[in-house]
């Protein structure tokens, strides 16, 4: 195991990420601030409460997963994808490295970026509205799972895309829009039966009901299900990582 | 067997292309090998498959014994690798980047070895500045830094000297033989035979994925140090002139023209000898002149004399 690898390829990331503050942790957390005084103040103020919390408050679990699965994608496909982009990706391929210990450099530092960001957005949303903590744990567990399962996919696109415009293509046409009917802003029982049905087969619906459960204990799915299907994302990158490293696709010729 | 590096038949086949074909090539530790070869010949792809950027079709690559696929750990912790275009990071400040080498590579932090190599490269007063800073030649040393950083026994430069000036080349080169001079093992691609001349001591020729020779760099640059001296007949002859077996002469198709191979690195060319017996056979010169190699001649003749 190569172990100063991993460590040398975290430690250059995050350094990235220090030369970029104000992009990396900074604007994030000014744009999800923008989002409690749109939807929280202006918008809630003329919502009633969403079974029994205040709707400024019920937002905030949603909010917290739209940056940490927007953040992760971000860091994680970018790290890896500029290396390619500039060339030195001769390096890793060199390096007496295995698939294993560069993913693992690369998700880490992503998933290290997005939780604090993560947890900054849930620190500041304290100051906007009153929150409560039922199980502060399973809280860090869903955290952590999403910020590394999103890193690892990614990481993904990173190797995949092959121009800027392509890293951000999934982001967009998929990841979004996934998000914002995954109950990111609303529960699925304000939805008509139909589309109820439907959002069951949107991912972040589980992502996001079993985040909102650890805060308030409500949840659109059982919490089983919640972690079942991140686990089971996580595992499905997993293997994707792992076939790309054994095949080299996109990555020797 | 004292290879460093030992390629065996390797070939290396992409989009129906035979980029390399049972490529057999040992280096030896401590030497410096050039690979000499047109644009496209394989040099680059067939340091890719030693050094594990490019998957191999067939044969196996030794690196110190290690092999580079089952091995590859041991095989790739002993190589490093300077490419040939400028690929770094361009906000990294120059220490970092090559401190993420080394632990790439899998070595633990060493910061007085990295200060020995980048003073070495004449590099440590930048080491804090952003590698967008640096000029050309700066930002191919970093390269070097950053291939050495994990104390490599052979290093491989593709191209070290490709679109890069005079005064800088010859800087380049010196820096070659400084590293050589610290018991590093070098290969190093070129197109330029005085490239070749000036740095290795032996040379191989690759055209076509095919390694042509690898000869000593002393017995090869005899060989490409040979002129021709043609003299044009008064009259044409029918043969080459008795008496004269010693010259290595031939006399063209249809007489006119006697062709004098020399060589350039002897003591004397003999042109004044050859001249005066063929006067004495009463031969006259309508006129002389002399001719040159080029280096395209020289692959053209090696691969003639490879499939002869």
């Amino acid at each position: 195991m190569n172990l100063y690898a991993i460590l040398a390829i975290y430690r250059f990331e995050m350094a990235r990420t220090f030369r970029t503050l104000l992009q990396s942790i900074i604007s994030p957390v000014i744009s999800t601030s923008l989002y409690f005084v749109v939807f929280g103040a202006a918008i809630g103020s003329r919502i009633d409460e969403v079974e029994g919390v205040s709707y400024g408050a019920f937002i905030v679990p949603g909010l917290i997963m739209l940056s940490v699965i927007t953040q992760s994608i971000s860091n994680a496909s970018f790290g890896i994808y500029f290396p390619k982009f500039i060339g030195s990706i001769y390096e890793h391929l060199s390096a007496p490295a295995s698939f294993l210990e560069i993913t693992a450099g690369y998700v880490l530092a992503a998933a290290t970026k997005s939780l604090a960001i993560g947890l900054i957005i849930l620190i500041t949303a304290f100051f906007f509205v009153d929150i409560t903590l039922q199980h502060p744990v399973w809280m860090l567990v869903f955290l952590v799972l999403t910020c590394l399962s999103f890193s690892l996919f990614g990481f993904i696109i990173g190797i995949w895309a092959q121009n800027f415009e392509q890293l951000q293509l999934v982001p967009l046409l998929l990841v979004q829009p996934l998000i914002f009917l995954g109950g990111a802003f609303y529960s699925a029982s304000m939805l008509p039966p139909l589309w109820q049905t439907v959002s069951l087969f949107n991912p972040v619906v589980y992502l996001v009901s079993g985040f909102r459960w650890s805060f308030y204990g409500l949840a659109d799915v059982p919490i089983g299900w919640s972690l079942l299907a991140i686990l089971a994302f996580t595992l499905i990158c997993m293997a994707i990582v792992g076939w790309i490293f054994r095949t080299g696709w996109r990555l020797r010729d | 067997m004292s290879a460093i590096v030992s390629v065996e038949k390797l070939s290396k086949r992409y989009e129906g292309i035979h980029a390399l074909r049972e490529v057999d090539l040992a280096i030896e530790e401590g030497e410096i090998l050039a690979l000499l070869g047109p644009n496209g010949a394989g040099k680059t792809t067939l340091i890719s498959c030693i050094c594990g950027i490019a998957s191999i079709t067939s044969g196996k690559v030794l690196v110190g014994g290690h092999d580079n696929v089952t091995d590859y750990r041991a095989a790739r912790a002993q190589i490093g690798l300077v490419p040939q275009e400028i690929n770094l990071e361009p906000f990294e400040r120059v220490m970092n980047t090559v401190r993420f080498s080394r632990g790439l590579f899998g070595k633990g932090r060493d910061d007085a070895y990295l200060e020995r190599i980048l003073r070495q490269l004449s590099l440590w007063d930048k080491r804090d500045a952003q590698v967008r800073e640096l000029s050309g030649g700066m930002k191919r040393r970093v390269l070097i830094a950053k291939a050495l950083a994990h104390e490599p026994k052979v290093l491989f430069l593709d191209e070290p000297t490709a679109g890069v000036d005079v005064g800088l080349r010859k800087e380049m080169w010196e820096t070659v033989a400084e590293l050589k001079r610290h018991g590093v093992t070098i290969i190093l691609t070129t197109h330029y035979i005085e490239e070749a001349e000036a740095m290795a001591d032996r040379i191989g020729i690759i055209s076509d994925g095919e390694i042509r020779l690898v000869r000593d760099k002393a017995a090869l640059m005899r060989e490409l140090g040979r002129k021709l001296f043609v003299i044009e007949l008064m009259e044409p002859a029918e043969r080459v002139p008795e008496g004269l077996e010693d010259y290595d002469l031939t006399l063209s198709r249809d007489g006119s023209e006697l062709t004098y191979t020399y060589d350039t690195t002897g003591d004397g060319t003999g042109i004044t000898r050859l001249l005066n017996a063929l006067a004495e056979r009463g031969l006259r010169a309508r006129d002389v002149r002399t001719e040159q190699s080029s280096l395209e001649d020289i692959f053209v003749d090696l691969v003639g004399e490879d499939a002869a």
